[in-house]
């Protein structure tokens, strides 16, 4: 038996090289600023360190631990927790399927179904390097909070509403190919690492972003514009 | 008599800058703090929001002036303000609309509700998977404390206030008030004991109230307009009003800000009814862990007893719509395949219980098994009830046993055919019915 199969201890992690911790530095210690306790940074902290690298590496791990005086079991056990935290390295873009129930029903399997034929890839895969030089990791989500938009997907959670089989292949098709993409309720998608920064309480770095998309999708209106034509208010 | 709808917290939202300082001061927004903090004492605000009557938003319904009251005051310790955004309950879809469009509101009901707990240190707990939430987050409150609606002496009142957006990291359990705590302190979010309850030893062992998006946003327009307009809405048990979230087959689904008390016929009015050439089969009155509702309910009044006593939970005004096409048994199985990836595995009842509700799910879906596959269901679903850790096993339970009373003939049916006797492609949108095809 090997020792992996034992299910023994990995070697440590070397921690990250001099330039990558210099460059973390500033926004680590900034995000652990935020608390008045230390080991509240962890969360953000994760994000940052997969902002860095597109997924929570061992490097990463330690990372945390090191900054937070915690040890790399500690951090570890966290971050396997948590499903947004990936072990394995993402693409430029993370696409999900919500296929809950409600997305499901109307039609979030079928799209579901058709992205991993079309792309080749099982739940929690990522593509091929495509010739642009991009790769997407696909993945089925759970209720994002969207189910007035349903069947709706998720490009680095970012909302896209009121999708079809044929919408959603074109927009993985248009991923890959480097094209930009604009989500239905924010701006246009940015990569996952960048994203990861945002997620650890960072403003994006493009000041428009903050407006794309409007205040309000036509599904979050219609009582208001009812009220509106009736004349009536509160 | 017709329904009146009451857009307060949406009243803005088709205004093109909703979401920012400018646009929300040109609705009166920060008025209700500037009230608040030059004349109102800490106590003053509280009495005002138990006196309206405002009840959690976040699916429990406990008095949100009443939890206010339990913080101690005068006991030397720092009082923390947390705002529960992680809204994952499958259907539930409001606070994040909200606060993409709306959320200095929210801000604003937070710097009143620390003032009234007299909290220095406040926090948003937003789930992680929702980016445009979270810049919209950043922004406003980068905008607040540029304004002087946060940080020292807001509004030279004497009142400091830090406010902190913390991104979660995919977990629905951490909306459980408790977990959220355990995860807003850099751990695994599960549950913990209670007592004691966070009024007492909340964030770090302190006194927190942990509060719904909602919950808060609505209390800028309580300290605005008053107790007493606040209680024109609703009922006396159940005052104000919410949002209401239409999802599924329905022609317009969408937010509806009105009135609680408000039924799913009324609603379904607005919405334009059930969509084209079909017929209302199963609901839910307040997201996935609350038990289903049928034709039958359509004129139960959508009030915390009401729907109580009709048998289900107001839960988060989610109402997912199903129509006749809907396999109940795959929509059931879908939520419970949810519950088992969710649960925290803390205690045994919902982390074993969950696995094998899946397990035997799996096996009817498919026409397998007999008639005690479904007693061996609710046997387990037993197990979990009211023996869990905490209410999400109570939730996983919910749409299993009501789909069982209301359409036990549907999981026979899928053991007579051998198979699930539903065509899945005729419930999308797309399906030809919808287009008129039908
Ligand atoms: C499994 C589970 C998930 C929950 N998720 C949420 C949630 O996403 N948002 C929320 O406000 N409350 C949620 N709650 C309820 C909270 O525990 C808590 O009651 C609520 O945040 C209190 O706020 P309120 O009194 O303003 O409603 C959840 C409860 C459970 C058991
Ligand atoms: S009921 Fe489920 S989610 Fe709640 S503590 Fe037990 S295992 Fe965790
Ligand atoms: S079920 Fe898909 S967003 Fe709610």
């Amino acid at each position: 038996m090997s020792t992996a199969e034992l299910g023994l201890p990995r070697v440590p992690a070397k921690g990250y090289p001099q330039d990558v911790v210099d460059r973390l530095e500033p926004d680590a210690d900034a995000v652990i600023a935020r608390y008045p306790v230390k080991r509240s940074a962890l969360l953000p902290l994760l994000h940052l360190v997969q902002a860095e690298e597109g997924f929570v590496s061992g490097d990463g791990i330690r990372y945390c631990a090191e900054k937070l005086g915690l040890s790399t079991a500690e951090v570890t056990g966290v971050a396997t927790f948590y499903s947004m935290y990936k072990r394995r390295q993402v693409g430029d873009f993370h696409v999900g399927v919500c296929t809950n129930t409600l997305c499901a029903v109307l039609g979030g399997d079928e799209i579901f179904a058709e992205l991993k034929a079309h792309l080749g890839v099982g739940n929690d895969e990522r593509t091929a390097v495509s010739p642009e030089g991009r790769s997407l990791t696909l993945e089925h989500i759970e209720c994002n909070a969207a189910c007035d938009f349903a069947p709706m997907m998720t490009v680095n959670w970012e909302f896209f509403d009121n999708m079809t089989p044929d919408k959603a292949k074109a927009l993985v098709d248009d991923l890959l190919a480097g094209r930009p993409v604009v989500a239905t309720r924010g701006p246009a998608v940015c990569g996952f690492r960048e994203t990861e920064r945002i997620l650890a309480g960072f403003e994006d770095r493009r000041e428009d972003a903050v407006h794309g998309g409007g205040s309000a999708g036509p599904e979050s209106l219609v009582g208001l514009t009812i009220a509106k034509q009736r004349g009536e208010q509160a | 008599m017709t329904l009146k709808l009451a857009p307060v917290l949406s009243r803005a939202w088709d205004e093109q800058d909703s979401y920012t300082l400018d646009g929300y001061r040109r609705h009166d927004g920060y008025t209700a703090l500037r009230k608040a903090l030059t004349e109102m004492t800490p106590d003053e605000v509280i009495t005002e929001v138990k006196d309206s009557g405002l009840r959690g938003r976040g699916g429990g319904g406990f008095a949100t002036g009443v939890k206010w009251s339990f913080i101690p005051q005068g006991d030397g310790k720092p009082h923390y303000f947390v705002v529960n955004a992680d809204e994952s309950e499958p259907g539930t879809c409001k606070d994040i609309p909200f606060m993409l469009a709306n959320p200095h509101e929210l801000i604003e009901g937070i710097v009143i509700g620390a003032y009234a707990i007299r909290s220095e240190q406040a926090f948003i707990y937003v789930r992680g998977e929702v980016t445009h939430v979270v810049r919209r987050l950043l922004a406003a409150v980068r905008e607040a404390y540029a304004a002087g609606f946060l940080g020292k002496d807001i509004l030279g009142s004497g009142f400091d206030l830090e406010l902190v957006v913390h991104v979660g990291a995919g977990a629905y359990i951490c909306g459980e008030e408790t977990a959220l705590l355990d995860s807003l302190e850099g751990r695994r979010g599960q549950p913990r004991n209670r007592p004691p309850f966070p009024a007492v030893e909340g964030l770090y062992a302190s006194p927190t109230v942990v509060n719904n998006v909602e919950s808060v946003a609505s209390v800028p327009s309580i300290i605005r307009r008053g107790k007493d307009w606040f209680r024109t809405f609703g009922s006396e048990k159940s005052a104000g009003f919410g949002f209401f979230s239409l999802s599924g087959h329905v022609v317009r689904p969408g937010q509806y800000e009105v009135g609680l008390g408000v039924t799913l016929r009324e609603l379904l009015d607005l919405a334009g009814g059930i969509r084209h050439g079909h017929r209302l089969k199963f609901w839910t009155p307040g997201g996935s862990s609350t038990p289903l509702f049928t034709e039958d309910h359509l004129d139960v009044p959508l009030d915390f007893e009401n729907v109580q006593a009709a048998g289900s939970i107001l839960g988060t005004r989610a109402l997912q719509v199903f129509d006749e096409t809907t396999c109940v048994v795959r929509a059931v199985l879908r939520w419970t395949e949810f519950y088992a990836h969710e649960s925290c595995g803390k205690c045994t009842p919902c982390r074993e219980g969950t696995y094998w509700l899946v397990q035997a799910y799996r096996r009817l879906e498919a026409g397998q098994g007999s008639e005690a596959e479904l007693e061996k269901l609710l046997d387990i679903c037993d197990n979990i009830n009211g023996r869990a850790f905490c209410a999400l096993g109570d939730g996983a339970v919910s749409p299993i046993v009501s789909s069982i009373k209301y359409f036990r003939d549907e999981y026979l049916e899928h053991l007579r055919h051998g198979c699930c006797p539903f065509d899945p492609a005729r419930t999308t949108v797309w399906a030809p019915a919808l287009t008129g095809a039908y």
